[in-house]
Order: C-alpha cells, then sequence, then structure tokens
C-alpha cells in the first residue's frame, strides 16, 4: 500500500499523481486558516532538503465546505491529515470531520517542526481525538524522542495505527552569506539522509505496539520500501521524492513487487516484521532465495 | 503532467552561462515563460528554468550555474541524459498590442523563444558586464546595456513591456510600467504545486508561483 506523506502532494492540483496512490493523505487542516511562514521557505542541502511551510492551509471551516466535496470526487481513497495547538483542537477537528463518509481514515500530525506545539502529549491528543471520532485514528510522530515510549503511549489512548516519521529539524546556511537560507531559521529535514532513522523509528515502534504503521523518511525505490516494511510498516508513504518524480508510486510500487518476487514472496507485506526475527533466515523454505 | 529522460545534444559556453540543447522527446514547449524542471545529477531536488528557445525537435535551457544544481546542470555534456518534466506553470500572455521585451542577467533566459513567438519586438537587456553580456546574442537585434546603466533607463514609452530579470529589476519596472507582465523566480522543489515551497506574496496573500505564475500579470 503506497500513500503520499502530508504536504507532499495537492490532489486537486495534480489528480492524476493521486491517482497513482492506493491513498492520499491531505496536507494537515487546522481549525483557523494558516497563511503559513515567509518565504524563503525550502532549502536543498546535500542529502536531502529543508522544508518551513508552516501548516499554510485554508482552515477546517473552507476545507470541509470547499475543498473536501472536491477531493470527494475524485477516484482515490481519502485521508485528512489534522492538526492543531491543544488537545481540544484535535478533538473538535475529528469531530467535524467524523460523519464525514468520504474520508476512510485521519492522521493526526503531532510532530510537526515548524509550529509551535501543543502543550499536552502525543497521548492526551490521541485521546481527545479518539473520544471524538470512531474513524481508523493514525499517529504522526516525530523520530525526535523515545519511539517507543511514545508509540506505546499513543496505542494505550487509543490510536489505531502510527505514522512515522515526520521530519525531523535541521538547518542550512547560505553558501555566500552564512545565513540561514530558510526564513524561519530551522526547518524540517527530510529526503533520503533520513531512512536510517525511519528504519530505526519504524522498528522501534513495530516492537512496541504492533500497530499498522505507516512508514515514510527518503524512501526512493521499491527497495528502500522493502526495507520500511521488513521492521514493521504495513504502507509506505512517499515524500521528498515526489517532488523530483511525480511519477514515483507507480514506479516504486512495480520495484516493490519485483523486490518481494525475488525474495520468494507472493507479496511485499509477507516481509512484514521479518527483520524482528532474523530476516529471511526465519522462513526456513525461504533461505533458498538468499545470496 | 509529462516527465521524460532526455539526451543532451549540445552544451556549450555563452559568457559564464552554458547553453544547453536537448533532444526534445515528446515534450511539448509550452508557452514562452513557462518552465521544465530539471534533473541535477546527484542533487536531491530538480531546477526551474525556462524554455529559451524552441527549434525543432529541440529545448534549449540557458544555465547560469550558480549553486551546486545549477553547477550540475551544466557539466552535463553531449549525449548525457537528464531527466525533464514539464512545460509547467502560466507563461506570457501574448495578446500585446505593441510588445517590448525586457530582461536582466540570466532572466534573459525566456525571451528569445518569446521574442520568436512574437515576431521579433524591440527589446533591451542589461548584464553587470560585457562577459555577461554575450548572452544577448541569443536575442534579435537587442539594445544591450552593462552596469553601472540600467535597463529602466533604456526602456522607452509607449510599449506593452514583457519582463524577467532581478528581483529589483522587476520591481523597478512595475513602478514606471504598472501594467508590464512579468516572470519571476522563487525556489522550487516539485513545480507543479505539491511542495508549497514557491509562494510569493500575489494580491496581498502568499500563493504558489509555480501554479499562479511565474509569469504575472498586473492585478
Amino acid at each position: 500500500m503506497i500513500l503520499n506523506g502530508s504536504g507532499c502532494l495537492d490532489a486537486l492540483a495534480s489528480p492524476e499523481i493521486a491517482r497513482t496512490l492506493d491513498a492520499f493523505v491531505t496536507k494537515t487542516v487546522t481549525p483557523q486558516g494558516r497563511e503559513g511562514n515567509a518565504p524563503v521557505r525550502i532549502a536543498e542541502t546535500d542529502f536531502g532538503m529543508l522544508n518551513s511551510i508552516g501548516l499554510a492551509n485554508p482552515g477546517i471551516d473552507q476545507f470541509v465546505v470547499e475543498l473536501l466535496p472536491r477531493l470527494a470526487e475524485a477516484e482515490f481513497e481519502l485521508w485528512v491529515s489534522v492538526g492543531g495547538f491543544s488537545a481540544g483542537d484535535y478533538a473538535e477537528l475529528c469531530a467535524r470531520l467524523d460523519e464525514r463518509a468520504e474520508i476512510a481514515a485521519l492522521e493526526l500530525n503531532v510532530s510537526c517542526p515548524n509550529v509551535a506545539e501543543p502543550v499536552e502529549t502525543a497521548a492526551e491528543i490521541v485521546a481527545a481525538a479518539r473520544s471524538a471520532t470512531s474513524k481508523p485514528l493514525y499517529a504522526k510522530l516525530s523520530p525526535s524522542f523515545d519511539v517507543s515510549e511514545t508509540a506505546r503511549a499513543a496505542q494505550a489512548a487509543g490510536a489505531d495505527g502510527l505514522t512515522l516519521i515526520n521530519t525531523i529539524k535541521g538547518l542550512a546556511l547560505d553558501e555566500r552569506t552564512l545565513k540561514p537560507v530558510l526564513a524561519s531559521g530551522p526547518g524540517g529535514y527530510s529526503g533520503p539522509a533520513l531512512r536510517p532513522v525511519a528504519l530505526a523509528a519504524v522498528h522501534a515502534a513495530y516492537r512496541a505496539t504492533g500497530l499498522p504503521i505507516v512508514g515514510l523518511g527518503g524512501v526512493e525505490s521499491g527497495r528502500h520500501a522493502l526495507e520500511l516494511i521488513a521492521v514493521g510498516a504495513s504502507a509506505v508513504a512517499l515524500g521528498t521524492v515526489l517532488f523530483r518524480d511525480p511519477g514515483a508510486p507507480a514506479r516504486i510500487r512495480g520495484e516493490l513487487e519485483a523486490e518481494a518476487a525475488a525474495l520468494g514472496l507472493t507479496s511485499p507485506l509477507h516481509a512484514r516484521g521479518i527483520a524482528h526475527d532474523s530476516g529471511l533466515q526465519a522462513f526456513p523454505e525461504l533461505t533458498k532465495y538468499v545470496n | 503532467l509529462r516527465r521524460e529522460r532526455l539526451s543532451v545534444l549540445t552544451s556549450v559556453d555563452l559568457g559564464p552561462y552554458r547553453l544547453l540543447t536537448l533532444e526534445r522527446g515528446a515534450l511539448e514547449p509550452g508557452d514562452p515563460g513557462q518552465f521544465f524542471m530539471l534533473s541535477a545529477p546527484g542533487r536531491v531536488l530538480p531546477r526551474p528554468m525556462s524554455l529559451c528557445l524552441a527549434p525543432h525537435g529541440e529545448l534549449v535551457f540557458l544555465v547560469d550555474p550558480v549553486g551546486p544544481g545549477t553547477r550540475a546542470i551544466a557539466a552535463l555534456g553531449a549525449g548525457d541524459a537528464i531527466d525533464v518534466l514539464g512545460p509547467l506553470g502560466k507563461g506570457f500572455c501574448l495578446e500585446v498590442e505593441r510588445p517590448l521585451l525586457v530582461g536582466g542577467g540570466v532572466g534573459i533566459a525566456p525571451l528569445p523563444y518569446l521574442s520568436e513567438r512574437l515576431g521579433g519586438p524591440p527589446a533591451v537587456v542589461g548584464f553587470r558586464s560585457e562577459w555577461h553580456a554575450e548572452a544577448a546574442s541569443l536575442l534579435h537585434a537587442a539594445e544591450v546595456v552593462v552596469e553601472p546603466t540600467l535597463v529602466t533607463e533604456a526602456v522607452p514609452r509607449g510599449h506593452d513591456v514583457l519582463a524577467c530579470g532581478p528581483e529589483p529589476m522587476l520591481a523597478a519596472i512595475l513602478r514606471e510600467w504598472p501594467t508590464a507582465q512579468v516572470a519571476w523566480e522563487a525556489p522550487m522543489a516539485c513545480g507543479f504545486g505539491a511542495c508549497y515551497g514557491c509562494v510569493v506574496e500575489i494580491g496581498g496573500r502568499l500563493r504558489r508561483l509555480c501554479i499562479e505564475g511565474p509569469v504575472l500579470a498586473a492585478a
């Protein structure tokens, strides 16, 4: 199952790309509309990129009235990412979206590095959201804290699944002036450099909870997706790679199926969690494919 | 959206710039002022480039090698492959009565194709040195000024101005010619509205330049 990372695709601007995903995740919706942060908002680094968009979105009212009906017309499964500045914000957003049958799942963005954080913990936010909706709830977590502990707390608070990882904080300086490139100074670091960080976070969260996990962080190929599945992801999301290659969902799906087939697996998801055993050695009938 | 892997036909120096000619493949050249995302070898993100010329079966870009991405693109040679996405965004409106093209520095990039489509209107282009001004050879019969003379001092009255260049130049143009069509630049990760990185203030709000522009007309 291949999704986009929230904020990495506009399905209304590019419906043809969204249709190549198994589910489309919206940009995070907040209670009030937000212009987002002042430019400069993005900077490439040697092994990734920084962004500081600042949750630019029209706010829940306009989202429900204008965007949701248009998104619902399109032919893809719809996940909505919500974000706020208190647990009450999340509860309000989830309550507003709970009745909308066109929404398959809600993702709680409790880990944006570019805006002020709520005072409550991730678990308190999940609990507040849980009380407001019966829809599947995915908590999107940061790798910058103890993932096992946060994941366990989110599970105990009622999360149905986890999304890992969000960007991590980074900074880039201008080549000539040595001033920060981004107007906000630091931003969220994404791209290929995050792959090992994402693998470690998904590995820890799977071991701690066994919950369904959307794994993301630097995926650029089917092999990268397979590795996330091997450490515990049940779905894989694409972020930075979409900016460079809008054909990435179809390409990576094909590569992933080929990678799995080459290992003798009939579905890539059969590799889920095998890194926690002894890799493919855990499947004696498959060891003939190794080496 | 169409993305293709194209072959480099030639890459030649033009003053401090490189003129990169690609085989066109199945890509359309689009309207003058529209842009393409060119993959930069060894880099994470592609780079936005407006189309400079569109000879039959080819796409030509003017590259200013100022950073790691543009340097990697400028280092490509004949026979190398490059992924290209486009055309993207909104270009110049060609329904103008008395067009005059104004460009500054590498901002002259979209003007040769624009000039061709408009039948060779007058043009004024400015550069920071005679070396940079070698790029003016891309434009038929352009008036060339070199700093400290500014293009705004050389632009005659009574025309519909279509401009591309550094921000201070474009701001000065808009002060004198408020109805000018102006092509802006912003850092972009994607070029098709996904990243929200390229916002500029349009009509008092931050909007994505890749979708609303890069050519913006007076409100």
